[in-house]
């Protein structure tokens, strides 16, 4: 499969690639580790005049980790993502669910902002940044501003990003240390898109848990940060009967769809059991 | 649509040709370069027979545009044989243990696997089902793909410990 043709360009610094995106408007898209994009554009589903491939930008790339919070480039790929010690130690959600991505050639290429800016569904982190309360930073012609990932998705490819906007980093607080985590996913063979998937972060102190966030992934045309399941947990100690409660609160707050990966009520069912077992292992990690 | 000046190393050597922006690297490769060591299997990204080693990565050449690899260092299996043009470890060791049958999926098992034990010189079974989930094989069951790899990692540590 061949793509139609375009114009190649590779910019070096944002502002210029800000340019080329507002000479060419609709006709023009960033490119990064492409493996979402290039697919599109073989089966020609995208047809493009102009393709603005962001590698030589240097300011997008590396992980940079502080007390409070960590800054990732958006060129950063999930093979970074899974290697670098520094963030498997300061947030190490993300490199499991990076784990769960694709396949190893993929999370070479593949980047953490061309899958939170992509607005599919189907990827993992946009979920897990809702999880995690991250915030996307945004440049474009007006200068930079910051969106929360919990407001960036509006429906399926459609987000707060402007057209002539470039994600740049993506900004998320280090959790409280001794927080529980778990990226439980549900695929129908390695490499697929989630069934159902489930973020899971909870705070515990003295035996009671205060300070609990839940989002869940491919249930819904965007990711859904379940705000009442994690209210349903903080406060408690825990037990069955509050993680019960949560587990509910999650499923009323998705509206999957029927497709290949089942029938509603399936997805449902699938989305209840990982996203207990996601609670159960937070809980069990939490110290 | 104009054609781009491409320069990049491929296998060690320096190569220079026009192409349009959207060839493929597979095509690059293959239908330019005429090294058909990687294969168009799926098209798809999925099966991983294209795999090359860009910059010291393992990707699926099908998903590439050349114009994305321009100034890169590639590898493909061509450019996994030793010096002299013998079979190198992997290669032999996939032989040995006849880690194929139809041999199709083998360019992109070799070139992964020769990342993947650089990366991990000691994997065990279950890190080399991980490692290679990236590249599909429909005959062997992988059974004996990943006794080539545990034996290969064998070989190479212990030629490594008597380097030094």
């Amino acid at each position: 499969m061949i793509p139609a043709g375009f114009e190649y360009h590779r910019p070096t610094d944002i502002s210029s690639a800000i340019s080329i995106l507002q000479t060419h408007g609709d006709d023009a898209r960033v490119l990064a580790g492409g493996h979402s994009l290039i697919p599109m554009m073989k089966l020609r589903m995208t047809d493009l005049a102009h393709l603005v491939d962001l590698q030589a930008i240097k300011v997008l790339r590396g992980i940079s980790i502080e007390a409070q919070s960590v800054s990732i480039g958006a060129m950063v790929t999930q093979h970074e993502l899974i290697t670098d010690a520094g963030l498997a130690a300061a947030i190490p959600i993300i490199a499991e669910a990076s784990l769960q991505i694709a396949d190893p050639q993929v999370r070479y290429v593949g980047t953490l902002g061309g899958n939170v800016a992509n607005g599919d569904p189907g990827n993992d982190m946009p979920g897990l940044m809702q999880c995690l309360g991250a915030s996307y930073e945004l440049v474009g012609p007006n200068g930079i501003r910051q969106v929360a990932a919990r407001d960036f998705y509006d429906s399926a490819y459609f987000t707060a990003r402007e057209d002539e906007e470039i994600l740049t980093r993506i900004h998320i607080p280090v959790p409280i240390p001794g927080t529980g985590y778990a990226y439980e996913k549900q695929k129908r063979k390695i490499g697929d898109y989630a069934t159902a998937a489930s973020a899971v972060l909870i705070t515990v102190e003295g035996g009671s848990c205060t300070a609990a966030s839940i989002a869940m992934t491919n249930l819904a045309d965007t990711p859904i940060w379940a705000e009442a399941a994690g209210a349903a947990l903080i406060g408690s100690s825990l037990y069955d009967v509050a993680c019960s409660s949560a587990v509910a609160a999650a499923i009323n707050a998705i509206d999957p769809v029927a497709d290949n990966r089942g029938p509603v009520a399936f997805k449902k069912h699938v989305a209840a059991v990982i996203l207990r077992r996601a609670i159960d292992r937070a809980i069990a990690r939490a110290t | 649509m104009a054609k781009s000046h491409i320069k990049m190393t491929v296998n060690g050597k320096e190569v220079e040709a026009l192409a349009e922006a959207r060839t493929l690297l597979i095509h690059f490769l293959r239908e330019d370069l005429k090294i058909t060591g990687p294969h168009i299997g799926c098209d798809t990204s999925h099966c991983g027979a294209c795999t090359v080693e860009i910059d010291g990565k393992s990707v699926k050449s099908c998903t590439v545009f050349v114009a994305q690899a321009n100034g890169a260092n590639i590898t493909t299996v061509e450019g996994l044989v030793n010096a002299d043009g013998s079979l190198s470890v992997i290669q032999e060791m996939f032989r040995e243990h006849h880690g194929l049958q139809c041999g199709f999926c083998t360019p992109g098992m070799i070139t992964r696997v020769h990342r993947l034990l650089l990366e991990n010189p000691t994997p065990t079974d279950e890190e080399i089902r991980f490692g290679i989930a990236g590249n599909l094989c429909r005959c062997t069951g992988y059974q004996n793909i990943v006794k080539a790899v545990r034996a290969s990692a064998e070989i190479l540590n212990t030629t490594q410990e008597a380097a030094e």
